[in-house]
């Protein structure tokens, strides 16, 4: 079995260069990859353009990279709760690309099973559509989305194997597994890392051909942004 | 004029036994209350969730278990867990039969705004555009008016689109209506104590009135 074992997430974000595009996992602060995020704070990069469905809240995930400049583009469903990445993209520092969250992610499926583009109803009549082919079938009009693929995409699973085979928890699964297959380089954090075998196949949910890169992350604070109880 | 909750209330008359339902944020949350117990549903949150329950006491929280508000939630009994593309598979290949959203502004043909205020509020679109545009049955819940009175049931909506010509039913804290084919606002329901002028006055799109418009009936 091939082993895509590194030592941590300095290792892996390692040649991460400026000017990349890089995929994010993760719903809201869920699913996140915590350590990499930590890991490329320290690096001398800008000019990133990162695919995530969010952007962090001001002081934790994608806000901590916006706060330091190192974002150009983002490119998401919804970007509520961070002040600082609305101030920078009304003051024009920041590009944004705000797509439906079903596009976002059939995009990125797409680029990771090699279809180059799709007909979604997602749009039809909004400004989502301009400027894009819109086409009738059985009498409802459709778009033309095309397929996202990243430089780089980092994901955060439960367990993984040497192999690079994972397993996620929860909804911390969401767009984790399609960026898993869309990067040219997969890194993959887990908060549990076995050797390969000591999996079940059977539960596998990432298998390990997408995965270049795989450790063993620490500290996960995994920060609640609305923690609701019943009464 | 309803609550928030009563506005929940009413919506949750609509449910029906055996559907898989995805709840929006703020009031179409609430509905979840109202369910009656002898109705079998299956609630849908997009990040990845068929079967979404009560709310966690705090020993149960669990980080890795949100809603699509980012809300702490548990699993009801039989639910299951998917990631973002099958998620959205579910909702534009017409497997949920009941879509219920807020709004900004309603059109009398249908139309929906509730994604974006021009240089003033840039959140973004979320799953709402691909559930409107894929969902048979679209329930809006919102207010009336504005908070600065002005109606939200227009001719057209004034601010960026969501989806076009997707509602179907309208439940705000004065009454409840429908949108005909043809375009305009049905009148079917007023809320205890509102008059049929009183919803005239507030609706700035075309308002069918048609008979007797009862009232709403909480039980």
């Amino acid at each position: 079995m091939i082993n895509k074992t590194v030592k941590n997430a300095h290792e892996a974000v390692a040649d991460i260069p400026s000017n990349c595009m890089l995929m994010m996992g993760g719903f809201g602060l869920t699913g996140i990859p915590e350590n990499c995020i930590s890991a490329l704070l320290e690096k001398d990069i800008t000019d990133l353009t990162i695919v995530s469905n969010n952007a962090g809240v001001d002081d934790f995930g994608i806000g901590l990279l916006l706060k330091k400049r190192m974002v150009k583009k983002m490119i998401s469903s919804y970007v509520g709760e961070n002040a600082e990445f609305e101030r920078q993209l009304l003051s024009g520092e920041l590009e944004v690309d705000l797509i439906p969250q079903g596009t976002l992610a059939e995009r990125v499926r797409a680029g990771g099973a090699g279809i180059p583009a799709f007909f979604t109803p997602a749009g039809v009549g909004t400004e989502v559509a301009e400027g894009k082919e819109c086409r009738e079938f059985d009498g409802k009009m459709y778009l033309l989305e095309s397929w996202l693929k990243a430089d780089f995409s980092i994901v955060k699973a439960w367990k993984g194997d040497t192999a690079g085979n994972l397993i996620y928890k929860g909804t911390a699964r969401n767009l984790n597994p399609i960026m898993a297959t869309a990067g040219k380089i997969c890194i993959a954090e887990v908060e549990e890392l076995v050797e390969a075998g000591e999996l079940d196949p059977n539960q596998i949910h990432t298998p390990g051909i997408y995965v270049q890169r795989i450790f063993q992350g620490e500290n996960y604070e995994k920060r609640i942004e609305q923690r609701t109880v019943s009464k | 004029m309803l609550t928030k909750d009563q506005i929940a209330q009413r919506i949750a008359k609509e449910v029906k036994n055996g559907q898989y339902i995805n709840l929006g944020i703020g009031i179409p949350t609430l509905v979840a209350n109202y369910i009656p117990d002898k109705l079998e549903v299956v609630l849908q949150s997009e990040n990845g969730l068929l079967g979404i329950g009560p709310f966690p006491t705090e020993d149960q929280i669990d980080p890795d278990l949100i809603n699509a508000g980012k809300q702490t939630v548990t699993m009801a009994k039989g639910s299951s867990l998917f990631n973002s593309a099958e998620s959205f598979s579910m909702i534009r290949g017409g497997h949920v039969h009941l879509t219920i959203l807020g709004a900004m502004e309603v059109s009398e043909n249908g139309d929906i705004s509730n994604w974006k205020i021009p240089g003033k509020m840039v959140k973004g679109m979320g799953g709402a555009m691909d559930l409107v545009a894929s969902a048979d049955n679209i329930i809006v819940a919102m207010q009336h008016c504005s908070r600065s009175g002005e109606s939200k049931l227009l001719p057209d909506c004034s601010l960026p689109i969501t989806g076009i010509r997707c509602v179907k039913k309208i439940v705000t804290d004065l009454a409840v209506l429908e949108i005909s084919p043809d375009g305009g606002f049905i009148l079917k329901e007023r809320a205890p104590g509102v008059s049929v002028e009183e919803i005239k006055s507030k609706t700035a799109g075309k308002l069918i009135i048609e008979g007797e418009i009862p009232e709403m009936i909480f039980e």
